[in-house]
């Protein structure tokens, strides 16, 4: 139950254009460079993990200083709060630049992936892992984060080979539903979530 | 609130752009030179179809009187699809419209209306507290929000520059260069967004254009001759690259819309040696820009008698390159000859060898050529804003270039009016010419079509 929503979660992310899959495509399509799509990918992939790595970091420490049920009512107050934010306000993301070194690419990947709060959404699998002594919190949390990065690296390359080889990007007109508004909800749903397991 | 699906008007790539529908409705900005009534936003009714094709079917007074509209643009267009900050569910729904004169930014609902309606006003102190500038002038949609070049300091003559407004609530951010380098004199600019370039080019201070041309500054060669190209993510001025002085004010900038290109056109209105009109190729030569004339347009000689005082003394008609636009598809380019009242058109698949493939004559100093629709009237001013349609099949011309020019120029009344002309056949619409009293008395400047056109929108896939 928990490693399936850990990789449906992976999946969700993946499939988001805004999380990297169309930068590769583009990064290819602007060379005429398959190549260069196919070594975009895991460097998208590389800053997604540090971003939700980062979080794993974060909740690893506060699990080690309060108790499950501190962290699980403190998480899902974050998520609610961030995923209304998310839903409500009018600003969205904003990067000037086209030409990135790889390096640059998983930097950009790393900072898209945070202000979606991408990590976040990872917290009531987290705050659900056993808390028995100190290093059990991280380690359970980084093979989360490992397996849930791989979900979302796969549906990722799979979604941009099959624009960049077969659809081509028109199909973006009609099929880029506003994931972003449905990510905001999923930010809330998670939230309600660990608040009702916390209780 | 966002939308759930892409707005239907952005496209990914040009080829998809150049395959969208026909636009039913035109906006053009209208003037009043006398500054005693209010400027205008006037729509035009484009849809061959409907019973009101070529008239004025909605119209929306300015606020305040004295703004001299002059371009204008949309708050998102096709760029929002860009991978790096997609926001594809925001709406092209908003017209950014700056007085050229008063400084204001105004913005203006669309949606759901034929006459726009008023949203927010930007007062000129907005802009030049913020960002330092005054006498907005083209506006782009762009990736880190609204880009607006600026002609003037604020409280002083220059540098003219680049404003940043906010992507939805419109508020003036700041001034977007880091590093201007030598740059002072500023009008046009747009970007090859792909590349993370931006070009700017040059006209001249206020004081310089507000009274009319300064013959004085003119002939001593002192309007804008250059072309700036910057870093469009660090904002730093990164070449200057000069057409020689003698070619005055390289105004409208062109760059081809295939993303993986990097070349573009700009057109300049007069040489001071003999008043011939050019059109110029930007390149990358190596890893530095080169320019190169590329269309050579001579002057017309004319009996003085014919002139207004400005040219007597030369006895000959400037073209006056003031605008031109390049299809969507980067085929045809669209040479506006205000001075000479004709429009010519471009063959332009190898950029550095354009065909002339067609002419058409409208107006003019001396020619007065008049509208197929109503023969016997001689047209003053002559084809000047040109816009063309996202398809490349339908271009549309206004006759007035900037209150004070038209006024030395065509001292006899510059009139107003509008045609339409075919791409394909390169010949005028007859059942499309808006003019005179439809635009109650004031003039018109620039085009913007429904749903973006060939100068509003920029793609970042090829």
């Amino acid at each position: 139950m928990t490693l399936a929503a850990v990789v449906l979660l992976g999946a969700f992310h993946g499939i988001n254009p805004a999380m990297g899959w169309l930068f590769a495509v583009a990064r290819g399509l602007q060379e005429r460079s398959r190549d260069l799509l196919l070594q975009s990918l895991p460097v998208i992939a590389l800053g997604h993990l540090a971003s939700v790595a980062l979080v794993v970091l974060v909740v690893g420490a506060t699990g080690s200083i309060v108790t499950g049920g501190a962290l699980a009512i403190g998480s899902g107050v974050i998520l609610v709060a961030f995923g209304l934010w998310h839903l409500l306000a009018r600003r969205h993301f904003r990067w000037v630049g086209m030409r990135l070194s790889l390096p640059q690419l998983a930097a950009w990947s790393f900072l898209m992936s945070s202000v979606h709060g991408a990590g976040l959404m990872l917290l009531p699998v987290l705050t659900r892992i056993p808390a028995g002594h100190h290093g059990h919190l991280l380690s359970g949390g980084m093979l989360v984060a490992g397996v849930h990065t791989l979900a979302m690296f796969l549906t990722a390359a799979a979604i941009a080979l099959v624009v960049y080889e077969f659809l081509g990007v028109a199909v973006l007109r009609r099929a880029w539903f506003n994931l972003d508004r449905m990510w905001a909800f999923a930010l809330v749903g998670a939230g309600v979530f660990t608040l009702v397991g916390a209780a | 609130m966002t939308l759930w699906t892409p707005d239907p008007t952005f496209y990914p790539s040009p080829r998809d752009a150049a395959a969208a529908a026909p636009e039913k409705l035109a906006y053009v900005a209208a003037f009043d030179r006398s500054a005693e009534r209010p400027d205008a936003l006037a729509v035009l009714d484009t849809d061959p179809e409907s019973s009101s094709y070529g008239q004025v079917v909605g119209w929306t007074d300015l606020p305040y009187t004295g703004d001299e509209l002059h371009h204008f643009g949309w708050n998102a267009c096709s760029s929002a699809l860009c991978p790096s900050a997609p926001h594809p569910h925001v709406e092209r729904r908003y017209l950014i419209v700056p007085g050229l004169r008063s400084s204001r930014i105004y913005v203006y609902d669309t949606k759901g209306r034929v006459s726009p309606e008023l949203v927010k006003v930007v007062e000129a102190e907005d802009l030049g507290k913020r960002a330092g500038y005054s006498r907005p002038h083209t506006v782009h949609c762009g990736p880190e929000g609204l880009y607006v070049s600026a002609l003037g300091g604020y409280g002083e003559e220059g540098p003219g520059g680049i404003a940043i407004l906010d992507h939805t609530s419109f508020e003036v951010l700041g001034r977007w260069e880091t590093d201007r380098g030598p740059q002072y004199l500023a009008y046009d600019f747009w970007w090859h967004i792909n590349h993370d370039v931006l070009v700017t080019s040059e006209w001249g201070t206020p004081s310089m254009i507000e009274d009319g041309v300064v013959g004085e500054l003119l002939l001593g060669r002192k309007y804008g001759h250059r072309l700036h190209f910057w870093d469009l993510r660090r904002r730093r001025h990164v070449q200057e690259v000069d057409l020689g002085d003698q070619y005055q004010m390289p105004l409208e900038l062109r760059p081809a819309h295939d993303p993986t290109k990097k070349y573009g056109f700009v057109g300049v209105v007069t040489s001071v040696e003999d008043l011939s009109a050019s059109v110029w190729l930007w390149y990358e030569e190596g890893s530095r820009w080169a320019v190169r004339k590329v269309v050579d347009i001579p002057a017309e000689p004319a009996s003085p008698d014919d002139l207004p005082d400005v040219l007597k003394p030369f006895g000959a008609v400037p073209p006056l390159v003031t605008d031109i636009d390049l299809s969507v598809d980067d085929q045809r380019l669209y040479v506006s000859c205000w001075g000479t009242g004709e429009l010519k058109q471009f063959d332009v698949s190898d950029p550095f060898k354009p065909v002339e493939i067609g002419s058409v004559r409208l107006g003019g100093i001396v020619r007065r050529a008049a509208h197929p629709a109503a023969p016997g009237e001689p047209l003053a001013g002559g084809p000047q804003m040109v816009e063309v349609s996202r398809d490349g099949r339908r271009v549309y011309v206004t006759n007035s270039l900037y209150g004070s020019w038209d006024d030395q120029f065509y001292p006899d009344g510059v009139g107003a009016w509008m045609a339409k002309v075919d791409a394909e056949s390169f010949t005028l619409d007859e059942r499309f010419f808006p003019h005179g009293d439809d635009f109650r008395g004031l003039r018109v400047h620039q085009t913007r079509l429904q749903g973006g056109d060939a100068s509003s929108d920029s793609y970042c896939y090829p």
